[in-house]
């Protein structure tokens, strides 16, 4: 049952992903509607198959790269309603729901046991962890999408040559707006992830850092994006500036992601 | 029954005929009901705008009534024929549905694609219906040319871009600020111009005017209409600071602003975002200015391109509306056609039940005493026989056929019958 509905799910973002990406050359307002109602019914069968997981496995189903995957994208979908919601974009699903496919096609040919979790893991903290990381990582995956659509409205209006996205692409205000709040959003979110992290690691091990190659990389994002603020609130480093710092921020997000599971060894991966 | 369409536009008449034969206020009640009065006229609405008049009709003979219509106008509106009639085109059957249709797409408008043209043939129906000058045909006409051209703006881009400097710099200053209210604006220069752009993007309630002029008074005078302040020229880069949306438009010789001032403004500035308008000639704002980050310089010669693309994008997606209004044509046609062989099927089937009714009591007349089950079985077989007969006849007006207005001229012939359309 579980396994359908994650098929189902998968599905229905793959066709809102092909929807959003026709779009960006030829959109209307019925594809637009269509497309949330897609991408809605998909978050639904998504959240369902995510509880049934978390029955399942006794714990937040974040813990095998097929589940860690599908619950960023989870995530990310979780702040596009909010964005959607709050901002009324429709062309940010074309920026958007791509990386959200992506990461559930990744789910889901990842292996899909169910392994024992190491004594070690078995903790309240995996939750409260391990959520505040996702999202924090969503809202980043959200900024790095915002980014991309804040370079190409910039470019447009610099060229002066106002075809192709221009008229559906939001102001760059907005962009850099939205850009600013995910980061805002995020940063605090891994922050608290870390320090719930490292008290975790406390009591499990008997010390906070453990030079853990997630925990490094982790770590370099944070500074990344504490950079990113830093210098935006000091030197005025907004729009492109702030853009491309997060189209950076994020590729180093999805490095400790994907590159330290796959490439170093690491507790936190599986 | 036919779709007249009489009128004169901007392309074939000037304005001053154009006025002459406008319906305004008053004018318009009665000229409806003139119109409706006239002979062989069946149903009227009339659209008045400034740059058209048309006189939307459902007519009998069509030559008669375009005769009755031209007078009436002479008559109504006081002027004489031969004034007037060179400027007129007139549109009958499917070429009608097609002009109609192009005109609530804004496919005839003098800028293609504007959306007043929609709410005015609105306005017209609305009217018509109200007076109750309008029946089923005009009706039906008329929420077909605003369905279509419902279709055209959901499904074309037509009414997309700005067509006009002034529109285009407003359209610009939204996509880099979201929405002009709260954003400080400063006029650099008094000149005529400046004005005529200022009040375009002051319709959008910017915050805080700033009147820059070389003579202090000019200045005070223009910032006093727009509730703004004036500044002295020799202090405007002090307060170029605060400015989110500059226009320019000094009539100076050279460049009164240059990019080492600029980029140390931007930098007190916080970078935040600056849309520069230079609309002088020459132009008075360095254009390297626009390589600095978050600064936007658009000069009259930019905002001019922007137009003459968006025109021609208009084009384009005219081109796309032309077809989705040939499709609408051809189902109204269908659906007028249809409605032609209506009133000689109604007609035909009368006739035959006429005859029924007459030969069933002539019957019960000469065999008074038939008992009820006779009657009845007679009176079943008369039934079966009219439907019969006249079912190859409905069948054959029903279908769309090419020769489809002989078809029910022959019919009507043979069978002695008028199906003339009947309103009720």
């Amino acid at each position: 049952m579980g396994t359908l509905l994650f098929e189902l799910a998968l599905t229905a973002y793959f066709t809102a992903a092909i929807i959003s990406l026709r779009d960006i050359f030829r959109g209307s307002r019925e594809s637009s509607k269509l497309l949330l109602f897609i991408t809605g019914a998909g978050f639904l069968l998504h959240s369902v198959s995510i509880i049934y997981r978390y029955i399942a496995v006794g714990h937040l189903p974040i813990t095998s790269m097929h589940e860690a995957s599908s619950f960023f994208a989870w995530c990310i979908v979780l702040l596009f309603f909010f964005l959607e919601y709050r901002y009324k974009i429709g062309i940010m699903s074309s920026f958007i729901l791509p990386v959200v496919f992506i990461l559930m096609l990744s789910s889901s040919i990842l292996p899909r046991e169910i392994r024992p979790l190491s004594p070690a893991l078995q903790s309240y903290w995996l939750g409260i962890h391990a959520f505040l990381a996702f999202l924090g990582n969503a809202a980043f995956a959200v900024a790095f999408g915002t980014g991309i659509m804040y370079l190409l409205q910039e470019h447009y209006l610099k060229s002066k040559h106002l075809s192709g996205l221009f008229q559906r692409l939001p102001s760059i205000q907005v962009l850099d707006e939205i850009n600013y709040k995910m980061i805002n959003l995020g940063f605090p979110l891994l922050t608290l992830a870390i320090i719930t992290g490292a008290l975790w690691s406390e009591s499990a091990w008997g010390n906070y850092w453990r030079w853990d190659p997630k925990e490094v990389w982790s770590m370099i994002t944070w500074f990344i994006y504490a950079l990113v603020l830093h210098v935006r609130l000091t030197a005025g480093w907004r729009g492109k500036r702030a853009a491309i710092l997060s189209i950076i921020g994020f590729s180093v997000v999805l490095f400790t992601f994907f590159g330290v599971n796959l490439l170093l060894k690491s507790l936190h991966s599986f | 029954m036919k779709v007249l369409i009489i009128g004169l536009n901007h392309k074939t008449a000037d304005v001053e005929i154009r006025e002459r034969l406008a319906f305004n206020g008053q004018k318009l009640e009665e000229g409806v009901f003139g119109l409706k009065n006239i002979p062989e006229v069946r149903e009227v609405a009339v659209l008045s705008t400034c740059n058209r008049v048309e006189i939307y009709t459902c007519v009998g003979n069509t030559a008669v009534a375009s005769e009755n219509i031209k007078n009436f106008l002479s008559r109504f509106h006081s002027i004489n024929r031969p004034d007037f009639e060179k400027s007129l085109y007139l549109h009958s059957g499917a070429d009608a549905v097609r002009h109609i249709l192009r005109v609530a797409s804004s496919l005839d408008s003098m800028v293609v694609g504007e959306p007043q043209i929609l709410g005015q043939i609105k306005d017209t129906f609305d009217f018509a219906l109200s007076k109750k000058t309008t029946g089923v045909l005009l009706n039906k006409l008329m929420k077909k040319a605003i369905s279509t051209a419902k279709r055209v703006r959901t499904e074309t881009k037509i009414a997309e871009n700005a067509v006009s400097i002034s529109f285009a710099a407003v359209e610009l200053a939204k996509k880099i600020f979201t929405d002009l209210a709260g954003k400080a604006f400063m006029l650099l220069g008094a000149g005529e111009m400046a004005e005529l752009a200022a009040r375009h993007l002051l319709n959008n309630e910017v915050k805080d005017v700033m009147v820059v002029n070389r003579t202090y008074e000019t200045g005070c005078k223009l910032a006093k209409e727009f509730n703004g302040k004036a500044v002295r020229f020799e202090e405007f880069l002090h307060e170029l600071v605060h400015a989110d949306i500059i226009i320019c438009s000094t009539g100076a010789p050279t460049y009164v602003l240059h990019k080492e001032q600029m980029q140390k403004v931007m930098k007190e500035r916080k970078y935040r975002p600056v849309f520069i308008i230079d609309i002088s000639v020459p132009r008075n704002i360095d254009p390297e200015i626009n390589k600095i980050e978050n600064v936007y310089l658009y000069d009259v010669d930019d905002l001019q391109e922007v137009v003459d693309t968006n025109i021609h994008g208009r084009k384009i997606e005219a081109e796309k509306a032309e077809t989705i209004v040939a499709e609408e044509v051809e189902k109204f046609i269908k659906w007028l056609s249809a409605l032609d062989s209506v009133p000689t099927i109604v007609a035909l089937r009368q006739k035959a039940e006429e005859i029924k009714k007459e030969e069933l009591e002539k019957l019960t007349g000469k065999f008074p005493d038939m008992s009820e089950t006779h009657l009845k079985a007679v009176e079943y077989m008369a039934t079966a026989i009219v439907n019969k007969l006249i079912h190859p006849p409905t069948v054959a007006l029903k279908e769309d056929s090419e020769d489809r207005d002989e078809l029910i001229a022959m019919i009507e012939k043979l069978y002695d019958i008028n199906g003339d359309y009947n309103e009720e």
